[in-house]
């Protein structure tokens, strides 16, 4: 029997309501009065040195308030990056500057050279076009081989265009190629991540504002993550204390990561609006978009995995070229490296692993988290080859999945890449995708679609990722330059009604209806009883927001905390009340009981009784019921899964159509059902989409080929089936209060293999021995495949 | 978007005394020239909308003709050719999204001549004539190059009469992303005589494939293409397809609608 109430609810969202009926309050919402336009000039190509800005005809065009260059910006810091990766020689990164607007150089198209601030939108963008700028064009380097063998610089004062050469583990590396040379069979597979760009509906916004009454500053700005950017902005671009600036992210249309980044445009919007002493508000048109918000994967890689002759796996041996961009954007970093060496293990038993990956500057824009983060990456590389070893072998890929899973009774699970794994089934999720996705019938299918003229391919993979990002000590000594706990405030009002204050932020997650879906379990109250407030560093905890699949297990690891502070505290009132001690005082359903006796007090009553202390034990006890807890998780989470896609091919035309997508996942413990659902749909849809139809393309002049929705093919509805998804298989995680383990990136990470392994399978069914495709796997390229 | 002057005349005569102005240009269901203003990429000193004038919209058929006012827009082709011409209208009713279909026009899509859209395939493929406030046209003279046609400055698109033959199928390989054609191919057969026109697959734009209608025109049937190939040069190469794609999907889709017609 689902339950209608609490956790394990499916509870209708209830932010939905304003989203449908637009209502919402989005950033472009925000309208202050008096508020200033900005419009950004910026560089139509890859590579240059800025021979001069002319502003001083623009300077006179109507409307213009002032037009900012680079000079500018000269005593302001540049955007900061988060994370210092240390390369296999105990060396740090590289880390060029990344001024807010270009100085000296321009590195990507869309890289800013001005600002104009003027009086309306259409004005500012008017004067824009006025600047005269004299840029002397540098050859581009765009390729990454190209970059990391002698092309032009992208950064002259780092002498490479190389950020870092990570190895990982390095002192196993000796052993791991010991084992792939020695060992019976080694499958070898060179395959591209395609570089993505991130497309959230809602396109980013900026508004600074400045209160000259009280120097205090505010931004507005469309973020995963308020209190990060307070804290990048402030104390390393601005030097504005926290304590007078204010970051409001309001409603956010989708993230998938690249809003979690501090970018020039929020710094430049809250500077002038100090400068200028009004409001200054930019709104990215899609276009800008394109050539701004961070992009995703974009990784080169060669991939070995050595098997024995029982088709066990013996060691893996990766080799990645990972495209930076431009700049180091605020986690870029991290993606190749932490959060993807550290997950090629997979779900399996491989004992030997060695991840080389250099990360390499290009006059692209720059590239970081992109919904997955790095774990599609390491997904995408072993489960492809994996499939690839099941062909060379002839074992069926299910088997020699099965053959080398880790076994239930093998957790907790220390992998050779660092991470322990603390539980799982794989063997439970595979069972479960066997009977959710008919394999038992996949032949009778293949049958009918031979029958049509096509060609059908089934694929299976699995994942695992890291989520509930993460145990602060830990990514403190891998270089992060954060903690990475969430916080909560749990305020129970005086009638018992009850507001959170979250760290965690929701642009579509559905927090504002999951969140209270715990807290009204574990207070016995109506979850109607409850609101939580998010997004606004002035209202909330110092918290670190949500990517990485952390809002429930790390967010709501804080607000069950401080939730148990309450409980805690409301016992001794209605201890107090009862004349009983606080010991013998049962709560549950929203009632304090002593226990063995027929009293009672209600929840009301106990929160009446904090705010009006008339009888209260004044001296034990402060009145009031508030309570604040940060939760820093002692481990990551482990969601993990096992997926199938079947395929129909034309081999006329090599248009591949998805037919049917089945999922069984291992979330642990899930606080609402329908949530669950809608997330992993999400999740596929942009795995197919990355699978098939997207691609960032540049041309050798760094021009961004797919810069708009006529070149670069996102996911429609009719592109994707709909979803088989299941999460039967629970088993709780066993470090955090809840057991959950976060579900928001599942989807995005397990969905491409599984679309691959289709293609290839269908192609092999038709008698076309391909090895592999590069993703998307457009017609053209799946044809070209076939007939080359 | 950059300043021009707006008129919207509710007569042909003046529209065409509109347009006389120097940069001068027509709007009529503006999927392409709005968006291509909002860019910035375009800028015209006037805009003249023909969406008041009542003479140039709607299907009429007659002599074995079907004829379209050129401010027709395709929901409402692909509803009122659906009987007397099924291949037109189901043409019509797959060009781009609900909203598209709704504003775009035929006129202003054969007068822009993207070497991509749907309908100069169906003009061709069809021998439809195209009538202006000068001129009658026949489609073979009509279709120049990309983004090209005989049009001459300031003159103004009517309507289009499509001779309605006794067989017809176009098939559109969409372009995953704009959901244009990738290639598209559209036959037509009257009588003994069959004409194929592709589309999104030439350099030159729309063009006929004259040996296929040759083989097709002694005998309509699939097998009559086997050993037919387009030659891929000249053809477009982009990131979604190679000419040696795109001549081979002609092939392909010249098929199927044979088989379809």
């Amino acid at each position: 029997m689902p339950k209608d109430f609490g956790i394990g609810a499916s509870t209708k969202r209830r932010e939905d309501a304003r989203f449908l009926t637009g209502n919402g309050q989005y950033t472009d919402d925000i309208n202050i009065h008096g508020q200033a336009y900005a419009h950004f000039l910026r560089s139509q190509v890859a590579h240059g040195k800025i021979s001069a800005v002319n502003v001083e005809a623009a300077a006179a065009m109507p409307g213009v308030i002032r037009i900012f260059t680079g000079a500018d910006f000269e005593g302001v810091g540049g955007l900061p990056c988060g994370w210092q990766v240390t390369d296999r020689h105990g060396e740090p990164m590289k880390e060029p500057g990344h001024p807010v607007l270009a100085q000296g150089k321009v590195r990507h198209v869309g890289d800013p050279i001005a600002a104009v601030v003027a009086e309306s939108a259409a004005e500012a963008r008017d004067a824009a076009e006025a600047i005269e700028v004299e840029i002397e064009e540098l050859p581009a380097v765009i390729d990454m081989k190209a970059a990391v063998e002698g092309g032009p610089l992208v950064h002259d004062d780092i002498g490479s265009n190389l950020c870092y050469d990570w190895g990982f583990i390095e002192d196993n590396r000796d052993e791991v190629d010991a084992a792939i040379r020695d060992a019976h069979h080694v499958t070898t597979l060179e395959l591209t991540n395609n570089r993505l760009v991130p497309n959230a509906m809602e396109p980013r916004v900026a508004v600074g504002d400045y209160n000259a009454a009280n120097d205090e500053s505010t931004l507005y700005t469309t973020s995963q993550n308020p209190h990060v950017i307070r804290l990048l902005m402030g104390a390393f671009v601005l030097a504005v204390p926290e304590h007078k600036l204010r970051v409001v992210a309001p409603d956010v249309g989708g993230g998938f990561g690249s809003k979690i980044f501090h970018y020039a445009e929020e710094a430049f919007c809250t500077l002038a609006a100090r400068q200028l002493r009004r409001a200054v508000k930019w709104t990215a048109s899609r276009s800008e978009a394109f050539v701004t918000d961070a992009h995703g994967r974009d990784h080169v890689t060669r991939i070995e995995l050595a098997l024995d002759d029982g088709g066990h796996f013996v060691a893996i041996r990766t080799s990645t070229l990972a495209n930076l961009g431009a700049y180091l954007s605020t986690f870029a970093p991290s993606i190749p490296t932490w959060l993807h060496g550290t997950l090629m293990a997979g779900n399996y038993r491989t004992p030997l692993i060695y991840v080389n990956v250099r990360a390499v500057f290009t006059n692209t824009v720059p590239v970081d988290a992109y919904r997955g983060a790095g774990r599609p990456e390491a997904t995408f590389q072993l489960e492809r080859v994996i499939d690839k070893a099941a062909r060379e072998l002839g074992i069926d890929p299910i088997e020699i999945r099965r053959r080398n899973f880790i076994a239930a009774e093998d957790f907790p699970y220390a992998t050779p890449v660092a991470l322990e794994y603390d539980t799982g089934n794989y063997h439970a999720t595979m069972d479960r995708l066997e009977e959710i996705a008919d394999l038992q019938g996949f032949e009778a299918r293949a049958e009918t679609s031979q029958a049509k003229g096509k060609l059908r391919g089934l694929g299976v993979n699995c994942y695992i990722e890291a989520c509930g990002i993460a145990p602060s000590n830990l990514v403190g000594q891998l270089g992060a330059r954060a903690g990475l706990y969430e916080s909560a405030t749990v305020r129970v009002n005086a009638t018992g009604s009850v507001t959170v204050m979250t760290g965690s932020h929701s642009h579509g997650q559905g927090h504002e209806t999951t969140f209270p879906q715990v807290v009204a379990d574990m207070l016995g109250i109506e979850e109607g009883q409850v609101n939580i407030l998010h997004g606004d560093t002035a209202n909330t905890p110092m918290g670190m927001g949500t990517y990485g699949s952390r809002s429930i297990a790390v967010g709501g690891a804080a607000m069950v905390r401080a939730t148990e502070k309450i409980i805690s505290k409301a016992k001794k009132i209605a201890a107090h009340l009862m004349e009983a001690s606080a010991e013998d005082i049962e709560f549950s359903e929203g009632a304090f009981k002593v226990a063995g006796t027929d009293k009672q007090v209600a929840w009301g009553d106990v929160c009446l009784a904090a705010y009006v202390p008339h009888n209260y034990p004044l001296a034990e006890l402060e009145p009031g019921l508030e309570e604040t807890a940060f939760y820093d998780p002692a481990n990551f989470t482990f969601p993990a899964g096992a997926y199938a896609c079947e395929v129909e091919l034309d081999p006329e035309t090599g248009k591949v159509d998805v037919c049917s997508f089945a999922a069984a996942d291992d979330f642990g413990n899930i606080i609402n059902p329908m949530i669950v659902d809608g997330q992993v749909h999400g999740g596929i849809a942009q795995g197919v989409g990355q699978a098939l139809l997207e691609n960032a393309v540049y041309d050798s002049d760094g021009q961004l080929l797919s810069g708009s929705y006529m070149d670069y093919a996102m996911p429609r509805a009719d592109d994707v089936p709909s979803f088989t998804v299941d999460h039967s298989c629970q088993t709780p995680c066993t470090h955090n209060p809840l057991g959950v383990k976060g579900c928001g990136e599942a989807g995005a990470i397990g969905s491409p293999p599984a679309v691959v392994n289709a293609v290839v399978d269908a192609l092999s069914r038709g008698g076309y021995e391909v090895a592999h495709i590069d993703m998307p796997l457009s017609p053209s390229r799946v044809w070209q495949a076939m007939n080359a | 978007m950059y300043d021009f002057e707006f008129e919207r005349p509710a007569t042909v005569a003046d529209a065409v005394a509109a347009l006389r102005t120097e940069g001068a240009q027509v709007l009529a269901g503006g999927q392409t020239i709005i968006p291509t203003m909002k860019n910035r990429l375009a800028q015209p000193v006037k805009l003249v909308s023909v969406g008041g004038i009542a003479d140039m919209s709607g299907v009429s058929v007659g002599d074995g003709c079907l004829t379209v006012g050129a401010a027709t827009c395709h929901a409402d082709v692909a509803a009122a050719a659906a009987g007397a011409y099924p291949a037109l209208a189901s043409l019509a009713a797959n060009i781009g999204d609900p909203a598209v279909r709704n504003r775009g026009t035929i006129g202003g899509s054969i007068a822009n001549d993207d070497p991509a859209s749907c309908y100069p395939a169906a003009v061709l493929a069809s021998g439809a004539d195209i009538i202006t406030d000068r001129r009658r046209l026949a489609a073979d003279d009509f279709f120049l190059g990309m983004f090209e046609t005989a049009l001459e400055e300031g003159e103004l698109i009517l309507e289009v009469s499509f001779p309605i033959p006794d067989a017809a199928s176009y098939q559109k390989f969409e372009q995953p992303a704009s959901r244009f054609a990738l290639v598209g191919a559209f036959v037509a057969r009257s009588g003994g005589l069959v004409r194929v026109a592709i589309t999104g697959a030439s350099d030159s734009g729309v063009f006929r494939w004259r040996e296929a209608e040759a083989a097709l025109s002694d005998d309509f049937s699939r097998s009559s293409l086997n050993g037919l190939a387009l030659s891929p040069e000249g053809m477009i190469s982009d990131i979604h397809g190679t000419p040696e794609y795109r001549a081979h999907l002609a092939g392909v889709l010249t098929a199927r609608a044979v088989e379809a017609a």
